[in-house]
């Protein structure tokens, strides 16, 4: 069963220097608190994997937190661009960034293929495009048809790390609302971090729910809020004005900074 | 978009059971065709959430109002491995930075892939959407910054490099059938697959229209303006527009 940690010392103990971490959360139930906390430890030189960086990446970005990015959809949903991973790729500011690129379809099989634990996934997809030269996939054969397929290496990160609405006690999480490749990239992840809105002494059944069983996770921290701007459907709403007010506030390389300082290094729980 | 480039691209979604409408770009004109055309049109965003009902607009794909309405919320994996792969949907509304003749899309960079002038978003689901999906329909700004002879990147084949290339490839659904402009309407030749200007929008010249594409742009034969938006259409648009 999950261990019930507080967050800063599940994100201490789970995350060092160096390593690949997926914090994944498709719009909704992004971990932004967990994130943060991230930052605020200083942790440096991350392989950054997930499917839309949204702003919580544009910030780990702008805050020199990541060596490498894997994703296939780098823009703030509706309003434009992610400045701070423009900033990083266009002019290698705060530092150049090494980037693997993959469409959906490519990211969320392999998130599948790691969950598997098989050395790749076959999907219909990248050919044609010029993807297929910048980016990891091959082609191969179908054995039983002939059919040539595109294979995508599976990812295994070193820590995942997803938000859901509750756990129990035990470490098991339910989340609702649309799902993204959370339970995809818990069980594909060496390690495993769920940070919830609130632990309850026992789990609802809901319709439509996502259960990962507490033994297949290995710590639960709670973080209520913690995915804020974004949202956890039922909990709290998106914070669309926050995501047009980020076009702003990302643009400036001060403003972010300084943004950066005191909402997120200064402070604990803040946005 | 334009009202006029909104309600066109409403009208094709007439007779269509399921669109699917890609990240980042304008639901506007899905959700009109439901209120204007299509009641039962079946909307589906790439988030996971099929058979979304929004009464607003939604912001991102994501947006809380899509889930609740839905009439089923997938994981992403089942979304492109169950439902857009076979080829289960009928329409995909895409939208790009640079649209080619063929209309190849490209969402990725302009400039130099390693050095980019402008790094843009990138691929999303849009290469496996528009592989696989029954027909898709780009909506695209009408300038040649837009409208180019050559592609800086494909992200998303339409008809590659003519007549034969999506077979080739391996590609199953029709692909482009139509590129929606804020000018007027661009449609792949029956025989060379090239997009040839098939509609203006009322008060658009031929003459605008080509010097507006940053190709040699040909015009069909029987090019017509397009049936200019009805009270009925405009008025829903701009209540869908003041929720």
């Amino acid at each position: 069963m999950a261990r019930v940690l507080g967050l800063s010392e599940a994100v201490a103990e789970l995350v060092h220097d160096g390593d690949s971490v997926a914090l994944e959360g498709f719009t909704h139930l992004i971990p932004f608190a967990a994130g943060h906390e991230l930052l605020r430890q200083g942790r440096r030189e991350l392989e950054l994997i997930r499917m839309t960086p949204d702003l919580l990446y544009d910030q780990m970005i702008g805050m020199g937190a990541a060596r490498r990015l894997v994703f296939s959809y780098g823009g703030n949903p509706g309003v434009g661009s992610l400045h701070r991973f423009r900033d990083a790729i266009e002019n290698d500011w705060p530092h150049a960034i090494e980037l693997e690129e993959h469409s959906h379809a490519g990211m969320a099989n392999r998130y599948a293929a790691g969950a598997s634990d098989l050395p790749f996934a076959v999907l219909r997809g990248y050919s044609g495009t010029d993807l297929v030269a910048h980016t990891t996939v091959r082609f191969i054969e179908c054995p039983f048809t002939g059919e040539r397929l595109a294979a995508v290496a599976a990812l295994r990160p070193d820590v995942a790390i997803v938000h859901a609405q509750e756990a129990d006690a035990e470490g098991n999480v339910s989340l609702w609302g649309i799902p993204g490749v959370q339970k995809e990239a818990v069980l594909a992840g060496k390690r495993s971090l769920v940070t919830v809105e609130r632990i309850v002494e026992r789990l609802e059944p809901r319709p439509g729910a996502v259960v990962i069983p507490g033994w297949a996770i290995d710590v639960v921290a709670a973080a209520p809020g913690g995915s804020q701007p974004s949202y956890s459907q039922g909990v709290t709403e998106r914070d669309n004005d926050f995501y047009r007010l980020w076009d702003e506030i990302s643009r400036d390389r001060g403003r972010f900074t300084a943004w950066m300082e005191e909402h997120v290094l200064a402070g604990v729980g803040a946005r | 978009m334009d009202e006029i480039q909104t309600v066109v691209a409403a009208r094709t979604l007439a007779h269509a059971r399921t669109v699917f409408i890609g990240v980042g770009r304008p639901s506007t004109a899905a959700i009109l065709a439901r209120m204007v055309h299509n009641p039962s049109l079946v909307l589906i965003y790439e988030s996971g959430t099929i058979g979304a009902k929004p009464f607003h607009i939604p912001l991102s794909i994501g947006d809380g109002e899509l889930a609740e309405t839905a009439d089923a919320v997938v994981s992403v994996p089942e979304m492109f491995n169950y439902w857009i792969g076979p080829g289960r949907v009928d329409v995909a509304f895409l939208g790009a930075a640079q649209v080619d003749r063929f209309a190849n899309l490209n969402s990725t960079v302009i400039g130099d892939y390693d050095h980019p002038r402008t790094r843009l978003p990138g691929a999303g689901g849009a290469p496996e959407i528009a592989s696989s999906c029954g027909e898709v329909i780009v909506v695209a700004p009408h300038n040649r910054r837009t409208l180019v002879e050559r592609l800086d990147f494909v992200t998303t084949v339409g008809h590659g490099d003519g007549p034969g290339a999506r077979e080739r490839l391996g590609l199953r659904g029709r692909g482009p059938t139509a590129v929606i402009t804020d000018m007027g309407v661009l449609e792949p030749h029956p025989d060379s697959l090239e997009l040839v200007l098939a509609a203006l929008h009322e008060g658009v010249s031929v003459e605008q229209a080509r010097e507006a594409t940053g190709w040699e742009l040909a015009v069909a034969e029987d090019v017509h303006v397009t049936e200019p938006p009805s009270e009925r259409e405009l008025g829903a648009l701009r209540e869908l527009l003041a929720r």
